[in-house]
């Protein structure tokens, strides 16, 4: 939202600004628009609500910080839009995005009119995965697939261009002969077609597991088998630290005879593992804004990640993962939106021959 | 439980569940808005709050969101929400006569009862839901759908054949855009982005049913009740519902029904309701032109379905609907996670959910009740002041939907649509049912295909298993015996009073333009890539083509009196004071100053011009009323966070919010 005042307010912020050199960012008595491409549904308005009235205490001068939804078209719209606003370095206007949005970008969805490499993250929030199956398939997991190769899998699934792209890529590359079960609107569906016995493989993410999976491990009903991993701070996938007892795909991998940890099916996986996981949600400034107001989103979102009891609170609405606050948002931000070429094509050919889906 | 009775009792926890059941209601009441723009408005105040009070404020609005859209489904016409849909066929023409105040307390009752029901099954469901939940997989919702899609022979009103047209038209309709599935594109580009995501059905049921009825009553230049009078008081709703209570009952078992199977949600739900009182009724002359049990079935049963609706919610963490996906949000950021874990863990919040939507539907209801008299009396003033406010309010729900200029002018789009369906008597339910359960029965289908096609691959025993349950086959025969009986009961049903008729050139060209757009359709999808993605709008389109093809052979060989030539401009209709056409031109003006300057700019002038013109106030009047227009709607976009669509004029400059 601009108001009239505001214009004035933001003119002489200016001419100040430019006179005495440098200045520090103050946004007293203004509104920051943060923006998300999804509706008032879902996981990224629960986090973009968690994390606005955070900034609005953080940030110098205490602006108000009102959540603003711009839904459609796989949230591509929402962020074209954003592309539109890059001369906006006010520091009033943020968007934060997911998985969903750069899933097309890489994929070279022509609805996608955006580009990342001249946005600004602030912040990476980073999420897990859990893959499970049924308790008679479970009990021939051993730490690879190769006993679980010859069996017939039905995966209910929300669209091989979205997170689910992951799943049935490794899914692929371990040898499992998966039939995707396509039309499933949340993974929170999926999961009821495997508790129903309609599917026999599912994964989800950490906090759905959390509350949701882990009562039907206690009862017997399913048995975990591995996690998509997280990052460690070289780029590396280890380990998922909620789950630590699970082995990562990687490790998985590495043990199955039919995957390979190299090579261009490897490349593009990861890649999309750290899209879709490692850094899902970030928190973008325009490229327009200046380092001053770049220095006061990392040091206020520094100040509320490092909080005493964050962790308890994110805990519930994000999961025991990383938040990446400055260089370490901007790596995990690179690492997330870049692909090469040669893994970019695997994906799309995979996509068109298993699938019938292209990009055009 | 008891624990859960004195959280719920404490003087604090009160206070919250009245607050949210007041925010309802002022969100309820406003058309197209519902609950997802209450939710919405709530989440941002939920972080920190304490879990109990965040609780009763959150199931305060949603318990009575069902109960206050009906204000606009019987007083306008319009459904409030897509809960509320089938309560127009006979609480409008209730409101018409003079009755407004009697249908909307029986309606309220009904909601009341509907919800208080829900929440004592729910009450002692909860704990034992699961596996009757786990019971229904794909097959068996696909024969729900199926059950809710034969409404649709109660509705086909005179001629069956227009039935299936629109129905068909519908279900096309609900096509656009990606499919499901695969994502392959259907009557729709990706040059134009707004129809990949297809059209939502707020849109779709304000363009259907909300347009024609502003645009009807706008035409007559009186007030909505004929002889602007009001009939019966609130206390003979009661007594209605009383004389028919166990309709109320039956209906509420539906919506619990309903409600607890995941992925049916609020929209089918009202339709099998009216579907089964009109079937099951002795005397069935008067539905459709005010039979109040047309009012009290779908009203028990939409607020029943909030109480079941929460049981997926809170043993699954899966959402039923729209609003249920925000309260797992608002949930959420009061650190709560329903699922197993809470209902094992945490019965005591459990209990406290369900004890507060009982709560929260006595408080609305009653609030209701007691203020339909007044209400109701909006149905004395004319018209002509009320509908730009009206329209402007549906304009803004619209809106919700993209923050585009696009939203305003598919809703005048399909609002035409729903004025030649009403004038030339195609069913304009059947036309909505198809949308509705367009995409939920394509999943379905697939799903189920997918599924079974796998089950066949292992042994032809495990397929039949698979299909041929004993849920699936019993709503089987229950379809065929809801269409056979639908049938029969279609022929007393009517939108329309009278069908006059007298010339067959207008009914012709539309007709035509229908069976034009199944064709198009079909050869859309015949070009379809994807066979998962081709098949359902192929054999729709066939379908509806064929019958189109029909009703034209009909057509050719009938004379002008058949009714298939119905033209409702040929009647009464004809005769009103305006126009069709200079009446429809004011909301096409709208929709092409919004483009060019933003809806803020688009809104002055037409509030200015229409109070001027066609309200015939003096200038002094046409500026208090346009500022309070303009007044509303932006404190109603700030309260939302909304920003008015902008037009081409933004472009070219940064204005100031509201103007943006």
């Amino acid at each position: 939202m601009k108001r009239t005042a505001f214009a004035g307010t933001a003119a002489a912020a200016l001419m100040a600004t430019v006179a005495s050199g440098t200045m520090a960012a103050d946004f007293s008595g203004k509104t920051v628009e943060y923006t998300i491409p999804f509706a008032e549904s879902g996981g990224s308005a629960q986090w973009a609500n968690f994390f606005a009235p955070l900034l609005s205490e953080a940030l110098p001068g205490k602006p108000t910080v009102v959540v603003r939804y711009r839904p459609g078209a796989g949230s591509t719209e929402g962020a074209n839009w954003f592309q539109g606003e890059q001369d906006k370095g006010d520091g009033l206007t943020i968007f934060g995005d997911s998985g969903s949005t750069k899933f097309p970008y890489l994929l070279g969805d022509p609805r996608v009119r955006y580009d990342y490499t001249g946005w600004q993250p602030v912040l990476a929030s980073a999420t897990g995965g859990v893959v499970y199956l049924p308790p008679d398939l479970g009990a021939k997991f051993d730490g690879d697939m190769d006993d679980l190769g010859g069996e017939i899998y039905l995966y209910g699934s929300q669209g091989a261009t979205t997170l689910d792209l992951v799943p049935l890529l490794a899914f692929k590359m371990l040898g499992l002969d998966v039939d995707p079960v396509f039309g499933v609107e949340g993974r929170g569906d999926g999961r009821l077609m495997f508790e129903r016995g309609e599917s026999n493989i599912d994964y989800q993410t950490s906090s759905a597991y959390i509350a949701n999976v882990q009562p039907l491990v206690d009862d017997g009903l399913a048995v975990p088998i591995f996690t998509w991993g997280a990052l460690d701070d070289a780029g590396n996938i280890v380990r998922d630290p909620t789950f630590p007892d699970l082995p990562s795909f990687k490790e998985v991998c590495a043990a199955t005879a039919a995957c390979q940890t190299e090579g261009v099916a490897w490349d593009a996986i990861k890649a999309f593992i750290i899209a879709g996981f490692g850094n899902q949600k970030t928190i973008f400034l325009p490229a327009s804004a200046s380092q001053e107001v770049v220095d006061a989103y990392t040091e206020a979102l520094r100040s509320i990640v490092t909080a005493d009891g964050f962790a308890d609170a994110a805990a519930e609405v994000l999961g025991v993962y990383p938040q990446l606050v400055g260089d370490g948002a901007v790596s995990a931000t690179e690492q997330a939106t870049a692909i090469s070429p040669e893994a970019k094509q695997y994906v799309l050919d995979w996509l068109q021959e298993d699938y019938g889906i292209t990009m055009q | 439980m008891g624990q859960a009775l004195t959280l719920i009792f404490q003087p604090k926890q009160l206070m919250y569940l009245v607050c949210g059941v007041l925010l309802g209601l002022s969100i309820g009441v406003l058309p197209g808005l519902g609950g997802i723009a209450g939710l919405a408005l709530l989440l941002p105040f939920m972080y920190g709050m304490e879990p109990v009070a965040g609780l009763a404020l959150m199931v305060g609005l949603i318990a009575v969101i069902p109960t206050s859209d009906t204000f606009s489904s019987v007083l306008l016409g319009i459904p409030g929400s897509s809960a509320s849909q089938a309560t127009v066929l006979d609480g409008f023409p209730l409101a018409k006569q003079g009755h407004a105040a009697r249908a909307l307390s029986a309606a309220f009752t009904a909601s009341l009862f509907g919800g208080l029901f829900g929440a004592v099954i729910l009450s002692f469901f909860i704990l034992i839901a699961r596996s009757l939940i786990l019971a229904f997989g794909l097959p068996e919702m696909l024969m729900i759908t199926v059950l809710g899609m034969s409404m649709v022979a109660i509705l086909a009103g005179r001629v069956p054949l227009k039935g299936v047209v629109a129905a068909g038209a519908g279900v096309l309709f609900g096509t656009i855009g990606a499919a499901p599935a695969g994502g392959s594109l259907r009557m729709s580009t990706y040059d134009i982005p707004y129809l990949v995501d297809g059209f939502q059905l707020v849109i779709v049921g304000l363009g259907i049913y909300a347009v024609p009825e502003i645009v009807s009553l706008l035409r007559q230049d009186r007030p909505i009740a004929e002889g602007g009078t009001l009939g019966d008081g609130w206390g003979q709703g009661v007594r209605d519902w009383w004389q028919h209570k166990w309709l109320s009952a039956r209906c509420a078992v539906i919506g619990v029904i309903v409600g607890v199977i995941p992925g049916l949600g609020g929209s089918v739900v009202d339709w099998l309701a009216y579907g089964s009182a009109v079937q099951t009724a002795k005397d069935r002359s008067k539905f459709g032109q005010g039979d109040i049990r047309g009012v009290i079935a779908p009203e028990s049963s939409n607020n029943a379905k909030e109480g079941g609706g929460l049981v997926p919610t809170l043993i699954f963490g899966i959402p039923g609907s729209g609003s249920m996906a925000i309260f797992l949000g608002g949930l959420a950021l009061l650190n709560m996670t329903p699922g197993p874990q809470m209902v094992r863990n945490n019965i005591d919040i459990t209990y406290t959910i369900v004890w507060s939507l009982a709560l929260a539907n006595v408080v609305g209801a009653g609030l209701c009740i007691l203020l339909s008299k007044w209400i109701a009396k909006m149905t004395t003033i004319r018209f002509t002041i009320i509908a730009p406010y009206l329209f402007m309010i549906i304009a803004f729900a619209a809106f919700q939907s993209r923050q585009s200029a696009l939203d305003l002018a598919a809703l005048v789009f399909i609002g035409i649509i729903g004025i030649m369906l009403r004038r030339f008597d195609f069913s304009r339910p059947a036309f909505l049912i198809g949308f509705v359960l367009s995409r939920q029965t394509e999943i379905f289908v697939n799903q189920a295909y997918q599924i079974s096609a796998s089950r066949f691959h292992r042994s032809a025993a495990m397929g039949w298993d698979y299909i041929l349950s004993p849920i699936t086959i019993g709503l089987l025969v229950l379809t065929i015996l809801s269409v056979v009986v639908g049938i029969r009961a279609s022929k007393n049903i009517r939108e329309n009073i009278d069908a006059p008729t007298g010339g067959k050139r207008a009914p012709a060209i539309f007709l035509g333009i229908l069976v034009a757009y199944a064709a198009l359709s079909t050869i859309d999808a015949w070009g379809v890539g994807r066979l998962q993605d081709r098949i359902f709008p192929l054999t729709i389109g066939l379908v509806t083509l064929v019958g189109g093809l029909f009703l034209l052979l009909r057509m050719a060989r009938s004379p002008a009196t058949d009714d298939v030539f119905i033209d409702i401009e040929r009647g009464a209709e004809g005769e009103a004071p305006m126009g069709l056409w200079s009446t429809l031109a004011w909301f096409v003006a709208l929709v092409a100053m919004t483009f060019a300057f933003g809806l803020f700019i688009a809104l002055t002038l037409f509030l200015l011009a229409f109070f001027r013109v066609r309200g015939r106030f003096g200038w002094p009047g046409t500026l208090l009323a346009t500022a309070i227009g303009l007044a509303f709607i932006t404190g109603l976009a700030w309260v939302l966070g909304r920003d008015l669509p902008p037009g081409w004029l933004q472009t070219l400059a940064d204005l100031p919010w509201p103007l943006t």
